[in-house]
């Protein structure tokens, strides 16, 4: 097998610990301390001088789309558009059609990612059948036929007798439940944030409220039973300190953040711009100062994108009508360190422990970490890199991105997996 | 100073001198209206198209009065002979109106922000009937208007809006145009319709009827939309009558002067006392008639017309 030497980067892993500028070797697919003479006289050299090496990015929330609404998104897709942002392990969510509530579904995932994926793929399973929220999915065959985690993201399980046993049921196989946290009856038509911006634009608002109530829900049922319970995409500020009492009680909680409710708020809807219509929705100024905060002071553990790939016809429609969703793959790393490294003061390697390690921890995904013996799994990046993003030329199929047109500062240059070059030069090799 | 705006979409943009405009020009057609031959020829060989994609009459049939009183041609059409109930996008039926050579749209929709999206998308004058709980600009200049002949100005004058101001694009409307003359607004209804974020658009929130309606100049009344009852905002329309109805006894809190308004469609005996509303003090019907004329002015401005030509009649 080949082997890889990546010279002169500044190589940062959190896991280790490591920041420094040197070298970094991986040898048949896996990161090693050092190559032989001999094997690095033949090692295919990659001169990364200005550039930092970390581990591939993880995102634990994206969706491909795959099976069933193709026209939005593939594996084949996706799984470009996550090579191109850095990425080499994504999780995707079961909101397919039909969704991935049995073990035959994730079959069919699982052969397409054989099949067609450039990055490590990892499904999720339904928590309930059919999404509908009323009787538990095979829990266990989901696990079996490989699932990470259960989840069903977008529709919010509401029962929480339901909720409840879900947890239960899931702990004994070590699977972790994540929750978009929405309690529905607080959130009928609305499609934005609750607050002066939906009163000037006449748009039906949804309330923090709506999430902070399933997020204390949640936090109250894993304070019983002792399961793993992931909140997903924290919009509400009441929420993030909700999660980070429950925490400094040993709950175990964990969150995530995404790019967009970090950098943007609900002043942007002022055009009806579909491309910032989102679930949850863009919230106020002091719900972003928080959740940053919170990603500071490690209440919330991750980065995700919540990549949701919508065609220009579905999106360019009345805001009411248009469905949820953006990309967010491609323009990931490059708004986190805008947010956070450059307006917020995070130090590089926390930023990258936050889209790296942390997230595989989560979803104990062998991802993460550049110690030896891990997958040789690696992005490099330019941080000072500015470039424009064209969501039309992006590998995503769906252009739905509320970044298409802005110089983004941060630029992914090549990204590795199991030591095979998959992206490198704008392009997917 | 000169009209400079082709599309007509929120209050909230133009400015008091625009509004203004608006206005004067409104009153110049006002006048030519009540001459015995009412058409003018300032927008002859022009096609106005009336898009309703949601159930209108008031407003639908001055807006086709107005274009036809300033000699346009009109097609007036609604979501059920539309083929927007086939499937087709707004974005197609409006392209394909403007590939029908229209000259100006008029539109109505559900849903907030849809006319500002169309005025994007087309090159021909958009001009917004009402989109969803967002804003209903000619709604809120009829009513300034209406208010001015009665008052003059409005300057510190108190104005109560009373009633579901959370779903009401009629109650933005008039805020913004309101706020910008100067006038007092009070809004006035039940905590879950009257939500206290409102304030932060310039105006001051009131739940108590008594004091909110005292001295004030002006009350306006909406429609309680008997579907807020399903949606929990309040409990029955029979309380809501008993704590916010308008009635004898509640008028008399007002300024002995007080014009009332309500820009339809009543329900006699929810929001008003059917003596009320065709009362003395009641200037219901002459809002209807100025809108007439102040639709005319925004279909003449939007067109290209100036506000100092509008007398240019024959």
């Amino acid at each position: 097998m080949s082997s890889l030497w990546i010279a002169n980067a500044r190589v940062i892993d959190p896991a280790s610990g490591r920041d420094e500028v040197g070298n970094l070797f991986i040898d048949d697919g896996r990161i090693v301390a050092s190559l032989s003479a001999d094997k690095k006289k033949r090692a295919k050299k990659i001169d990364a001088r200005g550039l930092v090496a970390c581990p591939g990015l993880v995102d634990i929330h994206v969706h491909f789309r795959e099976p069933g609404q193709t026209h939005k998104e593939t594996i084949l897709t996706g799984s470009q558009a996550a090579a191109a942002g850095g990425f080499t392990s994504v999780v995707c969510m079961p909101n397919t059609s039909p969704v991935a509530d049995n073990a035959g579904t994730i079959q069919f995932i699982n052969d397409a990612i054989r099949r067609d994926a450039v990055v490590k793929i990892f499904p999720t399973g339904c928590i309930t059948v059919g999404m509908k929220g009323q009787s538990l999915a095979p829990i266990g065959s989901l696990k079996r036929a490989g699932v990470v985690a259960i989840t069903d993201d977008g529709e919010c399980v509401q029962n929480n007798e339901v909720m409840r046993r879900a947890v239960e049921y899931a702990k004994m196989f070590d699977l972790p439940v994540m929750d978009h946290c929405q309690e529905s009856s607080m959130t009928q038509g609305a499609v934005m944030n609750e607050g002066i911006m939906s009163i000037r634009l006449g748009l039906r608002g949804w309330p923090n409220a709506a999430e902070d109530i399933i997020v204390a829900r949640n936090v109250i049922l894993s304070t019983y039973s002792g399961a793993h319970i992931h909140m997903q995409h924290i919009s509400s500020k009441n929420s993030v300190e909700l999660l980070r009492r429950a925490k400094s009680r040993g709950v175990r909680v964990s969150a995530e953040a995404t790019p967009h409710h970090i950098a943007l708020t609900d002043a942007e809807l002022a055009t009806y711009d579909t491309n910032f219509k989102m679930n949850p929705p863009l919230r106020t100024e002091a719900d972003r100062q928080e959740i940053i905060a919170g990603l500071r002071d490690g209440t919330l553990d991750c980065i995700s994108t919540d990549h949701a790939p919508h065609t220009d016809y579905e999106k360019d429609k009345e805001f009411d009508y248009a469905p949820n969703g953006i990309l967010g793959l491609e323009t990931s790393l490059a708004v986190t360190l805008q947010v956070l490294v450059r307006e917020n003061k995070f130090k590089l390697s926390h930023v990258v422990d936050l889209m790296t390690r942390k997230p595989a921890e989560i979803l104990k995904l062998q991802a993460g970490t550049l110690s030896a013996g891990a997958a040789g799994d690696v992005c490099l990046f330019d941080p000072e890199e500015s470039w424009v993003y064209n969501s039309r030329k992006g590998f995503s199929k769906s252009s739905n991105s509320p970044w298409n047109g802005e110089t983004l500062t941060g630029r992914v240059k090549t990204t590795i997996v199991d030591g095979r070059v998959v992206f490198a030069d704008g392009k997917i090799k | 100073m000169l009209w400079t705006r082709k599309h007509l979409i929120t209050l909230e943009e133009l400015s008091l001198a625009e509004i203004e405009q608006i206005h004067t020009t409104a009153a110049t057609f006002k006048a030519i209206l009540s001459r015995g031959v009412k058409k003018l020829p300032a927008l002859r060989g022009k096609t106005v198209v009336n898009l309703f994609l949601e159930p209108s009459t008031r407003t639908r049939m001055a807006f086709d009065m107005a274009a036809k009183r300033l000699s346009a041609d009109v097609i007036s059409f609604d979501s059920a002979s539309s083929s927007t109930t086939k499937g087709e996008t707004l974005r197609d039926t409006a392209q394909n109106i403007e590939a029908l050579k229209a000259d100006l749209l008029v539109i109505r929709h559900a849903a907030s922000g849809s006319p500002l999206y169309l005025s994007k998308i087309l090159h021909i004058p958009v001009v917004n009937a009402g989109d969803g709980a967002h804003e209903h600009p000619t709604q809120g200049l009829l009513d300034t208007f209406t208010m001015k002949e009665h008052l003059g100005p409005l300057k510190g004058r108190k104005v109560v809006i009373l009633g579901d101001i959370l779903f009401s694009r009629v109650a933005r409307s008039n805020i913004y145009a309101l706020t910008k003359m100067g006038a007092n607004v009070t809004l006035v209804g039940p905590a879950t319709l009257v939500p206290p974020a409102l304030t932060e658009l310039g105006v001051q929130v009131s739940h108590d009827l008594r004091s909110g309606l005292a001295d004030a100049e002006v009350v306006m009344l909406l429609r309680i939309q008997h579907e807020r009852q399903s949606s929990s905002h309040f409990p029955s329309l029979g309380e809501y009558t008993s704590m916010f109805g308008l009635n004898k006894t509640r008028a008399s809190w007002l300024n002995p002067k007080a014009i009332i308004m309500h820009p339809g469609p009543i329900n006699r005996g929810v929001e008003i006392d059917s003596d009320l509303a065709d009362g003395e003090r009641s200037v219901i019907l002459e809002q209807v008639s100025n809108g007439i004329a102040v639709r005319m002015a925004a279909l003449y401005l939007c067109s290209g017309g100036q506000p100092d030509q509008a007398t240019l009649t024959e």
